[in-house]
């Protein structure tokens, strides 16, 4: 499982790229891969805030219902609207298949979050391969 | 995916599936595969072509003797005297009260033996409860057979053919609900049953439960299918294939609070036969105009999909019970759910609303099975 490096990541299986104040937001290849078939995907508006570690939608599988948290604090800028239609995109490639984009309130909260070396080992503890 | 702590039960095919990398989930207990090639898939390969499941997990009980039909009918709601040698039937075993301790599939192998298949999460419960029933009966034997059997239900229009490749039994001899032994895949008096629980035609097999013969087989069924589409099939797609085809799951649409009556099931409950346990307060309800609830299809007709456990109001705002099972519905392309409503709110057409994480979501009454298979002319 590949995990771009110049992303950042949170242990509920969040990406995120920042791109100068813009941060863009998906959910990792570990996470679709746990839900299996996604078939719904509750975003939140643009121009609505989100909050780091807060629940801002949710992506459904047949299976199950997961909450997708935040990686950092900021005004909705974009969603994707492509997913209302074809949320499987995540399920074909969960690195590029973003949800939204968001300006960053306080750029400083990235540092917080998870590398791709980081993730990755969180994933296999959680695991336990 | 928490950890667990106590050892899972592993059918014999564990190995094959954790080669494959099939998506394991705790089942009742046991370590199974719940998604092995995508679950929509998988649904698909099954309505359109073929889908192998490893249903070794069930539970099967004999009841051997000059007794074990007086047993059968005591234990078991359907009219087993009506089967012949080589036919089965879905029945159930009640409590007194009427409520279910599962619903099985009784299969008459000959005169004085019967095998009832039963749930895998209720294995225990079932077996002790048949030994406490029946215990004082004379003339029957209870078996627990459940270890001794690797069982593979091959399901789909293309199972047929699949499993013909495999066998020397003319497959299409076996009526819906009749079974045989036969040779497969060079086993001898391997039980061949033309049953199922995907509300499509197939086949499930009996065959030893040694690792290497039922690695074997598994083998040689997704190989003979390959030419069809078929696909290894986990618990998720069983799950999403039974809803549609409106089939309960114990735990959900019938447990031992939900009598037969309420889950609709009427029909395999045979209360002219003079006794069986939970038959006196069947009769009960009956006399009494009828269940208060009753098991109902709800089809979303607003964005969100109702899952089990979601609460479902009238419009109005009145709490009317709960949904059993919910899923997106791969081959209709629409949410749908079985609930528990009042009798007054089962009609066709009516509408309710189901709370999904805080919004209230329309939904209506629709008929029961979602899913019906088309009939076909041969």
């Amino acid at each position: 499982m590949a995990y771009p490096a110049d992303y950042r990541y949170t242990k509920e299986h969040e990406w995120i790229k920042v791109d100068g104040n813009i941060g863009t937001i998906g959910i990792t290849d570990y996470a679709q891969n746990s839900l299996g078939d996604i078939v719904f995907v509750d975003l939140p508006k643009v121009g609505d805030a989100v909050e780091a570690s807060k629940s801002f939608g949710s992506v459904e599988s047949v299976k199950a219902v997961s909450d997708l948290f935040a990686p950092v604090s900021g005004k909705v800028t974009a969603i994707n609207e492509d997913l209302k239609d074809a949320p499987e995109k995540i399920n074909s490639d969960a690195n590029t298949t973003w949800l939204l984009k968001v300006e960053l309130s306080d750029a400083k909260q990235v540092d917080g979050l998870l590398t791709a070396a980081d993730y990755e080992k969180f994933t296999s503890e959680e695991t336990g391969h | 995916m928490a950890e667990t702590t106590t050892e899972l039960r592993k059918t014999a095919l564990n190995a094959v599936h954790r080669a494959a990398k099939s998506k394991m989930v705790d089942f009742g207990g046991w370590d199974m595969p719940v998604d092995c090639c995508g679950l929509i898939a998988e649904h698909m390969a099954v309505r359109t072509a073929v889908g192998v499941f490893d249903v070794s997990h069930m539970g099967d009980i004999q009841l051997r003797g000059p007794g074990s039909l007086a047993a059968v009918q005591h234990l078991c709601m359907n009219d087993a005297s009506k089967l012949a040698v080589g036919q089965a039937h879905y029945s159930a075993m009640l409590y007194p009260n009427g409520t279910f301790v599962d619903d099985v599939i009784v299969h008459k192998l000959s005169d004085n033996d019967y095998l009832i298949v039963i749930n895998a999460g209720t294995r225990e419960k079932d077996v002790q409860w048949v030994r406490k029933q029946i215990g004082h009966m004379p003339g029957v034997h209870v078996n627990d057979f459940s270890d001794y059997y690797t069982q593979l239900a091959i399901q789909g229009p293309r199972a047929a053919e699949t499993l013909q490749k495999l066998t020397s039994t003319d497959l299409s001899t076996i009526k819906n609900y009749w079974f045989t032994w036969g040779q497969v895949c060079g086993l001898y008096n391997v039980m061949i049953a033309r049953t199922g629980y995907t509300g499509e035609d197939g086949f499930e097999i009996y065959i030893p439960s040694d690792e290497p013969t039922s690695a074997r087989v598994w083998g040689e069924v997704l190989e003979a299918g390959a030419e069809f589409g078929i696909l290894a099939c986990g618990l998720g797609s069983r799950n999403t294939l039974r809803l549609e085809a409106g089939m309960a799951l114990y735990g959900h649409e019938i447990s031992d609070t939900i009598n037969v009556l309420e889950a609709g099931l009427g029909r395999y409950a045979k209360l002219d036969k003079p006794e069986f346990v939970g038959r006196a307060a069947l009769l009960e309800v009956q006399a009494a105009g009828g269940p208060g609830r009753k098991l109902v299809g709800l089809e979303m007709m607003e964005r969100g999909i109702g899952r089990d456990g979601y609460t479902v109001f009238s419009l109005d705002g009145a709490r009317l019970g709960e949904i059993t099972s919910g899923s997106p519905s791969p081959f209709l392309k629409k949410n749908i759910a079985m609930a528990y409503v009042p009798a007054d709110y089962t009609a066709l057409d009516t509408e309710v609303a189901v709370e999904i994480r805080g919004q209230m979501v329309k939904a209506k009454v629709v008929p029961l099975p979602f899913y019906k298979r088309p009939k076909k002319s041969s």
